[in-house]
């Protein structure tokens, strides 16, 4: 098992392709704000699977909203594919532990609404609508919602209206996807069913992707690598890679070296909470 | 089911309940009468004190032409002034849900101006416009005002953050999230208020009739209890509670047919109006 602990800043690849760079993150006023993050840094390489994990209130969601541009550091500097982000990027594909469906479209037009706003498939929607749309079905159908298409959001179960929003999130075929808590949601049964689904997705199709979970075994399950971040104010702690060739599946789980990891994460969380 | 998590929810049928459901108000009115006309003939309550509900209808059939007038005359004020009230209510209420500082800059004068009685701005109206039409369409228009611009302006204010941020990240423009999200989702709160506002706008027109007109089922009511013809007041009362029901009963109807999503067959509602 290949273990280490934080990678030294200047271990920051320049293939990297989210680069988060001693980036401090502070909510409100300068003096009383909240302090969020201060001097976290990692980074994520193209087409890899890096799992955020940390004990509560440590300013995941935060690193979620900075690397895509909706919120900007107070300190530091971020990187998306060699560029430094500025503002919100239209490559990311979001999904949160809400599924956020808009309850007057169908599924169907749910998981289209992205290709509405991003160029260049929002120029190209109208002329090349069948083409779309049978994208859009077959990503359903790989999500194992063939035929639910037409159906209103509302008329889904919770895990049903997960596999959509995470459809959604993949339309416009973006280069890094940002999971905030997806499955958390869920009954343990229909996460597991999920953790396969993305797994597949992300086997197929290769985007980069940062998933923020409390769930260890989760992030084991699906991660290559894994970073632990402090309790407030957040920064990253610890890096493991994880080992274990995919596709991994539910058996991998109960396997010991599996086992063994999400222990050691689960000391290093629970350090972090006491401090 | 095998999988409870992942089976769609199903449409509740229950066409027993829909039958007595449709029955019980029928029921509840038909006794109400029956109690009413029975008391008025056992105490021998005098017609001008309390008529019974057969002298309230031999009053309506022996009128009735006037009444059809005087019924045209205010279902006339009270959709002119309603007209305005959508259109001027949409308007503003797009206003100050769109922008936080329209909303910090209206909000407080409209609620101080929705404290005023409105019956107390009638005078006022009718040293500007006389007596008659104008001050009616004027007092409908305010009177149903203010519950269109509060409930249009909540639907755009209380979008979720992670719809916004699932927008955002997708590199949305504030028209993209306003046609694609704000508006749709601001659309039930528009038609319930609708019923309210019509309702109210009914209201407004009468108070006005009964204060400065010479038409009008308000102004008819008033010269018939000038007139002791109290069976003929309680006409009025009658009508107007049949408009007022008819009137609701159709936006009822509009706001299904356009935003049923937003209620998804739930049997009961409730909803509050007054003036």
């Amino acid at each position: 098992m290949a273990l280490m602990d934080s990678p030294p800043a200047d271990e920051m690849a320049p293939h990297a392709f989210v680069g988060v760079e001693d980036v401090d993150l502070v909510y409100g006023r300068d003096g009383d704000g909240v302090h969020a993050l201060s001097g976290a840094s990692f980074s994520v390489k193209k087409g890899g699977f890096a799992a955020v994990v940390g004990p509560s209130g440590c300013g995941k969601s935060s690193l979620m909203k900075l690397a895509t541009g909706l919120i900007r550091p107070t300190r530091g500097r971020i990187n998306l594919d060699g560029q430094e982000v500025t503002g919100p990027v239209s490559v990311a594909g979001m999904a949160f532990q809400n599924p956020t469906l808009l309850p007057w479209r169908s599924t169907l037009k749910n998981i289209m609404l992205p290709l509405e706003i991003v160029e260049p498939h929002k120029s190209r929607l109208r002329s090349n609508k069948a083409e779309y749309l049978e994208r859009a079905e077959a990503l359903l159908a790989s999500v194992g919602l063939a035929g639910f298409g037409a159906r209103s959001p509302w008329e889904l179960s919770g895990g049903m209206q997960q596999r959509a929003s995470l459809c959604r999130a993949l339309i416009h075929e973006p280069a890094l996807l940002m999971l905030d808590e997806p499955f958390g949601a869920l009954d343990a049964f229909t996460r597991e069913e999920l953790w396969s689904v993305l797994q597949a997705l992300w086997m197929e199709r290769r985007f980069t992707v940062i998933l923020v979970t409390h769930d260890l075994r989760e992030a084991v399950y699906l991660a290559d690598t894994i970073h632990v971040m402090s309790a407030r104010p957040g920064r990253i702690v610890a890096s493991r890679d994880v080992p274990f060739a995919y596709p991994r599946t539910l058996e991998d789980t109960f396997k010991p070296e599996f086992v063994d990891l999400v222990h050691d994460l689960r000391d290093h969380i629970s350090r972090e909470r006491q401090t | 089911m095998s999988d409870p998590a992942d089976t769609p929810t199903p449409v509740p049928t229950g066409r027993r309940a829909a039958w007595s459901d449709m029955a019980a108000p029928w029921i509840l009115g038909i006794g109400l009468l029956i109690a009413w006309e029975a008391s008025c003939k056992i105490f021998a309550i005098k017609t001008f004190v309390l008529p019974a509900p057969t002298d309230i209808v031999a009053s309506l059939w022996k009128w009735h032409a006037v009444i059809l007038l005087h019924a045209g005359q205010t279902l006339y004020t009270t959709v002119i002034g309603f007209v305005f009230a959508v259109v001027g209510g949409l308007i503003l209420g797009v206003a100050v849900g769109y922008s936080r500082l329209l909303y910090k800059a209206f909000y407080p004068i409209l609620i101080g101006f929705n404290s005023v009685p409105k019956v107390a701005i009638v005078p006022v109206l009718v040293i500007w416009f006389g007596i008659g039409t104008i001050p009616a369409v004027i007092t409908a228009f305010l009177l149903s005002f203010f519950p269109i611009v509060v409930n249009v302006a909540a639907g755009l204010a209380t979008v979720e953050p992670e719809m916004e941020d699932v927008l955002r990240s997708l590199g949305a423009s504030r028209r993209d999230m306003f046609f694609k999200v704000g508006l749709p989702r601001s659309m039930p709160y528009f038609f319930a208020s609708l019923k309210i506002a019509i309702t109210l706008a009914l209201v407004g027109s009468v108070i006005s009739e009964t204060i400065a007109s010479n038409s009008g089922i308000g102004y008819l009511m008033l010269n018939a209890s000038s007139r002791f013809d109290v069976p003929l007041v309680f006409a009025g009362l009658v009508v107007v509670a049949m408009m007022g029901v008819a009137i609701y009963a159709l936006f009822a109807a509009v706001e299904n047919r356009f935003t049923g999503w937003a209620t998804r067959g739930q049997a009961i509602r409730f909803d509050a109006g007054g003036g």
